[in-house]
C-alpha cells in the first residue's frame, strides 16, 4: 500500500520536472535584454519615455515599515520615497535642495522661525487636503513620540537631525509648528541650525495624511515597555502621502506593489505599477536580472561591474557620498602621538589600494566627506604615499614600541568597503615596511566588531559612513562634534569648530567653517580617510529615467520601461 | 497507540522547556547584539543604550526570561525587533511556502532515491551501480548554494526554461487562502498561476532535494541489497514467483523500514534546514526568515522560529513512528 503511493509519487514527479524541462515557456527571459550599452555616472535618458508597464526592481530585503518617521534603512525608505513627499527635497541627483511641497521658505534674522510656504491644490492620495495644518500635525506627532518610539531603532532620523523630544529628557531642536494660515507653516526652533534645512529633505520627514495617521494608528506601540509591540496598520497596509505612487499591497517576503498615482498634482508617474522584489541574495538579483525576472537591482556587488555591462546591463553610479577610512584610537599609545599617526598616514599607499580593489569611479579620500558636500576643502594636508618619511617620523617621534592591533571585519562589504580583508592586506603590508608590527584582530561586523570599535577597545581600525542627507555635520559633525570612545580624544579646538560651523545660518559662512575645520582635523589627524565610492545600480536595456542619488532619494515617477 | 502519542506529545513540554533556557543563553552569549546589527556604523555607545534599555536586554537575563516565558505559556513569542511583525503570525505566514519547498524536495529525493538505489542494488557491482554511489557522493557533499547557482545558470541562463527567484512570478496575482500556491491556484482553478507555481517549485526543490536522495538512495540500495540476500527472497523466485512480484512484494516491502525512517527524519531537516535554500531562491519562507534573524540578533524571531521547529522536528518523528506500525506489523509502538 505504502509503496504504490510512493511510486505515484514518483511517477507525478518525473512527469512534473520532464513537464517543465520540455517547456517552451520564455515568459521570464522575454525582456533579457542584450547588445551592449555604456557604463557610467550619467542617468539614463530622463527625458519622458514610453509610458505603461510595470517595473520590477529586486530590493535587498523587504522594508520594516512604510512610516517614514519609524524607519532610517534604504529598503524602507526606497518606498516611501515613492509614496511620500517631504516639504524640501534633494535636486535629482544631487545635494541641493529643492522645494518639492513647499514652494519657498525663509528663515527669521534670530535663524530660530522657517517659514514654509506651502504648494497649493495637493491632496493625500485618500482624497484629503495637503495643508499647513497636515505639516503641524507631522511635526507635532514625531516630536510627541515617547517610549520605544523615541529609541534609535525607530525614529533615527528625528534624533539625528532634532535631538530629543517633548518630554524633554534630551534637549531637542524642535520648538513647535504654527499654521499661520493654510499654505503656511512657521516651524520654531530652540537654536539658529542651518543643517535643519538638508535634514528635512530625508524621507524620514515626509508629511502624510493626518487622517490616515489617526484612522490606521499609525502610533500605536503596545505591549510591554521590554516586549512593545506595533501595532497600528498606517505603516503596513494604508501608507498615505501625497507622491506619484500609492501602495497597492504587500506581502512580506514575497512582494511590495504600488501603482501610478492618477491624481497626482505634478507630472505622473510613466509606469503603471512597480513591484518590489525582494532577493537578500546578492547573486541571486544578478541572476534575477540576467533572466529577465526583475529589470533593475540595487547593492550591485563591486565584482559583478563589468561583467553586467559587458553583457549589455546598464550600471548607474551613485555620486560618491561615503568614506571610508581608517580609524586611530588615540587613548591608546603609540596612536596618542601626532608624529605616528603622520607616520602612518604617509606609509599608507591609498592610490594603490583603490586602483588595485575599487571599482570603476572610486577615488582616494583626502578628507573625512566626499568633495560633493559643501566644505570639502583641497588646503587640507594630504599625506602622499611616502615610506621615506614615515620611517623619518618614526624615528623622529621616539616611540620604540611599534605594535599596533589592527581591527578588521571579517565578514562585511559596505560600500566603502567591499572586501576588508584585501584592504586590512594592503595596509597591513604597508604598516610592516616601515617598521609597524601589526597583530591583526578581527571579528563579525554585526556579531562583535562594530561593538569593540565604538567601545574604544579597538586600537586601530577599518570603518566608514555613507551619509544620510548632504551636510558636512552628517559627516565631520557625527565623527568629532562630540568625545567618542572609539576615537579617544578630546580635542575641545574641533569640537568647537563643528559647533559653531553647525549653529550658523549663513550659507557662505557655514561653508568657509567647515572647510577650516577639514583643515583642522586633517591637521590632528584623528584617522585617514582613504576612499569615496561611487554605489552601483543596475538596469535592463532600454529602461530610462532613473537618475541615481547621492542620497539615494531616487524616484521611479520619470522611469520607463522604454 | 493514543496512549503512546500522548505520551510522546507530553514528552514535548520538557523537551521544549529545556530547548527554551538553551536558546535564550545563547543568542545572548552571541557577541554583538540587536542594536548594533540595526545601527550598524550609526551604533553609538549612547544609541546602544537606549535601544537596549528600550526592549529590556539591559535587566538581568532571569528577569528576562521569565518575562519572555510568561508570554511563551500563551503562544506568544513576542514581536520581532527589526521587522516589527508578532513573531507567531510572521512564522505562521511563512511556513507553508516553506512546507511546499520540503514537499517538492521531498517528492523529488523520493521519486529519484528509491528507484536508483533499488536499481543499484540489483545491479550490483555493475557499472550503473558505481556510478550510482557516486553520485550520490557527490550530491551529499555539494554545498546547496553551490548547486543552486549550477542549476540556474543551466536551466534559466542557458536554456530559458525555469524561473530563478520567488514562489510566482513577481506580476503574476493570486488570492492566499492558505498560502500554499499550489492549493491556492487549484482553489481559483487559475492552470495558469498552478503551471507558475510549479515551475518556481523546480529549481529550489531540486536544489533543497539533492542531499535527502543522496541519502536515501544509499540507504535504499544498502537495505535491498541486504533483504535480497534472505532466503525468503530466494524462496520466492524458487517458487516461480515473477520478478515484478518478488521485487515489489518481498524486497521493496521488506527494505521500507530504514527507508522510511531515514525519509522521516531527512522530512525534519527539509522543514528546518530550508535556510540556504530559500536565500539562494529568494523564497520567502521560515528559513530565510530565521537566517535573516541570526545576522540581525533578532532574539524573539531565533527563539521563537527555532522552538517552532523543534515542535514540528518531534511531530514528525512522532508520525514516522507511528508509520513503522503499518509498515512492519512485527512491530507496535507501546
Amino acid at each position: 500500500m505504502r509503496i504504490n503511493t510512493k511510486l505515484a509519487a514518483l511517477g507525478m514527479a518525473a512527469a512534473l520536472v520532464m513537464a517543465a524541462c520540455g517547456s517552451d515557456t520564455k515568459s521570464p527571459s522575454a525582456t533579457t535584454p542584450g547588445g551592449s550599452t555604456p557604463a557610467g555616472s550619467t542617468p539614463v535618458d530622463t527625458a519622458a519615455g514610453k509610458a505603461g508597464g510595470t517595473f520590477v526592481f529586486g530590493a535587498s530585503a523587504d522594508p520594516v515599515v512604510l512610516d517614514g518617521a519609524f524607519v532610517s534603512d534604504g529598503e524602507s525608505l526606497r518606498v516611501i520615497d515613492q509614496i511620500f513627499e517631504t516639504l524640501v527635497t534633494t535636486k535629482a541627483g544631487g545635494t541641493d535642495i529643492e522645494p518639492l511641497l513647499a514652494e519657498k521658505w525663509s528663515s527669521s534674522a534670530d535663524g530660530l522661525a522657517w517659514t514654509f510656504n506651502l504648494r497649493q491644490g495637493v491632496k493625500f492620495q485618500d482624497g484629503t487636503d495637503f495643508n499647513a495644518k497636515a505639516v503641524c500635525f507631522n511635526f507635532d506627532r514625531w516630536y510627541h513620540f515617547a517610549g520605544v518610539a523615541q529609541s534609535a531603532s525607530v525614529s533615527y532620523y528625528w534624533s539625528t537631525v532634532f535631538g530629543g523630544f517633548s518630554d524633554g529628557a534630551t534637549p531637542s531642536l524642535y520648538k513647535s509648528c504654527e499654521a499661520t494660515d493654510d499654505n503656511t507653516a512657521v516651524i520654531n526652533l530652540t537654536s539658529p541650525s542651518a543643517a535643519f534645512l538638508s535634514g528635512l529633505a530625508v524621507s524620514a520627514f515626509a508629511i502624510a495624511s493626518p487622517d490616515a495617521l489617526t484612522k490606521y494608528e499609525a502610533d500605536k506601540v503596545g505591549g510591554t515597555g521590554d516586549a512593545p509591540t506595533f501595532d497600528g496598520t498606517f505603516g503596513t497596509a494604508h501608507p498615505v502621502g501625497t507622491g506619484p505612487f500609492t501602495f497597492d499591497s504587500w506581502t512580506p517576503g514575497d512582494k511590495l506593489t504600488i501603482v501610478r498615482n492618477d491624481n497626482y498634482w505634478g507630472t505622473k508617474a510613466l509606469l503603471d505599477k512597480v513591484i518590489f522584489k525582494p532577493i537578500a541574495d546578492g547573486p541571486a538579483r544578478r541572476t534575477a536580472l540576467e533572466t529577465g525576472e526583475i529589470q533593475g537591482y540595487d547593492l550591485v556587488d563591486p565584482a559583478d561591474t563589468q561583467a553586467l555591462t559587458d553583457a549589455g546591463f546598464q550600471l548607474l553610479l551613485r555620486p560618491a557620498f561615503n568614506v571610508g577610512y581608517v580609524g586611530f584610537n588615540q587613548a591608546k599609545p603609540p596612536l596618542d602621538n601626532p608624529k605616528i599617526r603622520e607616520a602612518i598616514a604617509y606609509a599608507l599607499n591609498r592610490d594603490a589600494l583603490v586602483k588595485a580593489k575599487y571599482p570603476a569611479g572610486s577615488q582616494v579620500a583626502t578628507q573625512f566627506q566626499p568633495p560633493l558636500v559643501f566644505g570639502w576643502s583641497d588646503k587640507v594636508p594630504q599625506y602622499a604615499y611616502d615610506p621615506a618619511k614615515a620611517k623619518a617620523l618614526i624615528a623622529e617621534s621616539g616611540v620604540t614600541d611599534l605594535n599596533l592591533e589592527f581591527y578588521y571585519p571579517s565578514d562585511v562589504s559596505r560600500p566603502y568597503m567591499p572586501d576588508p580583508t584585501a584592504n586590512f592586506e594592503a595596509f597591513k603590508a604597508d604598516l610592516e615596511a616601515v617598521g609597524f608590527k601589526i597583530t591583526p584582530k578581527t571579528a563579525p561586523w554585526r556579531s562583535g566588531y562594530l561593538d569593540d570599535v565604538d567601545a574604544g577597545n579597538a586600537q586601530m581600525y577599518l570603518l566608514g559612513w555613507t551619509g544620510d542627507y548632504g551636510d558636512p555635520d552628517n559627516f565631520v559633525g557625527t565623527f568629532f562634534r562630540t568625545k567618542q570612545p572609539s576615537w579617544g580624544f578630546d580635542n575641545q579646538e574641533i569640537f568647537d569648530a563643528l559647533t559653531k560651523a553647525r549653529d550658523t545660518a549663513d550659507p557662505a559662512a557655514r561653508t568657509k567653517l567647515y572647510e577650516d575645520a577639514n583643515v583642522l582635523i586633517m591637521k590632528f589627524l584623528p584617522g585617514v580617510p582613504y576612499v569615496h565610492t561611487q554605489p552601483a545600480l543596475a538596469f535592463a536595456k532600454g529602461v530610462t529615467g532613473y537618475v541615481p542619488s547621492p542620497v539615494s532619494l531616487e524616484s521611479f515617477a520619470t522611469v520607463s520601461l522604454g | 497507540m493514543i496512549r503512546f502519542v500522548v505520551r510522546r506529545l507530553l514528552l514535548l513540554i520538557p523537551i521544549l522547556f529545556g530547548l527554551s533556557i538553551l536558546l535564550f543563553i545563547w543568542v545572548r552569549a552571541l557577541p554583538g547584539g540587536p542594536a548594533t546589527a540595526l545601527l550598524g556604523e550609526r551604533a553609538t555607545p549612547e544609541r546602544v543604550a537606549q535601544i537596549n534599555k528600550a526592549y529590556g536586554f539591559d535587566k538581568p537575563m532571569v528577569t528576562q526570561y521569565l518575562t519572555y516565558m510568561k508570554r511563551v505559556a500563551r503562544f506568544d513569542f513576542g514581536q520581532s525587533i527589526t521587522l516589527r511583525k508578532d513573531v507567531t503570525s510572521e512564522l505562521l505566514r511563512r511556513f507553508p511556502a516553506t512546507i511546499e519547498l520540503s514537499m517538492a524536495a521531498m517528492l523529488f529525493a523520493v521519486g529519484v532515491g528509491i528507484p536508483l538505489g533499488f536499481m543499484a542494488a540489483k545491479r550490483e557491482r555493475t557499472w550503473f551501480d558505481y556510478g550510482a554511489v557516486t553520485a550520490s557522493l557527490i550530491g551529499v557533499s555539494i554545498p546547496v548554494f553551490f548547486l543552486g547557482q549550477i542549476l540556474k545558470w543551466v536551466f534559466a541562463l542557458k536554456l530559458n526554461w525555469l524561473p530563478t527567484i520567488g514562489r510566482l512570478a513577481p506580476t503574476r496575482e493570486l488570492v492566499h487562502h492558505t498560502n500554499f500556491n499550489v492549493v491556492d491556484s487549484l482553489l481559483a482553478l487559475n492552470g495558469g498561476a498552478l503551471w507558475d507555481a510549479t515551475k518556481h517549485l523546480i529549481l529550489p526543490g531540486i536544489a533543497l532535494g539533492t542531499i535527502p536522495l543522496a541519502i536515501i538512495a544509499r540507504i535504499t540500495r544498502a537495505s535491498v541489497l541486504e533483504v535480497l540476500n534472505d532466503d525468503y527472497v530466494r524462496t520466492a523466485r524458487a517458487k516461480g514467483l515473477r520478478t515484478s512480484t518478488v521485487n515489489r512484494v518481498h524486497v521493496l516491502r521488506n527494505s521500507m523500514l530504514p527507508i522510511v525512517t531515514v525519509i522521516g527524519l531527512q522530512t525534519g531537516l527539509l522543514l528546518s534546514g530550508a535556510v540556504l535554500t530559500e536565500t539562494v531562491f529568494a523564497w520567502g519562507g521560515m528559513g530565510q526568515l530565521i537566517a535573516g534573524a541570526v545576522l540581525d540578533k533578532d532574539y524573539p524571531v531565533i527563539q521563537g522560529g527555532v522552538m517552532f521547529l523543534a515542535i514540528v522536528f518531534v511531530l514528525v518523528n512522532l508520525v514516522v513512528d507511528v508509520l513503522y506500525a503499518f509498515i512492519d506489523p512485527r512491530i507496535r509502538v507501546s
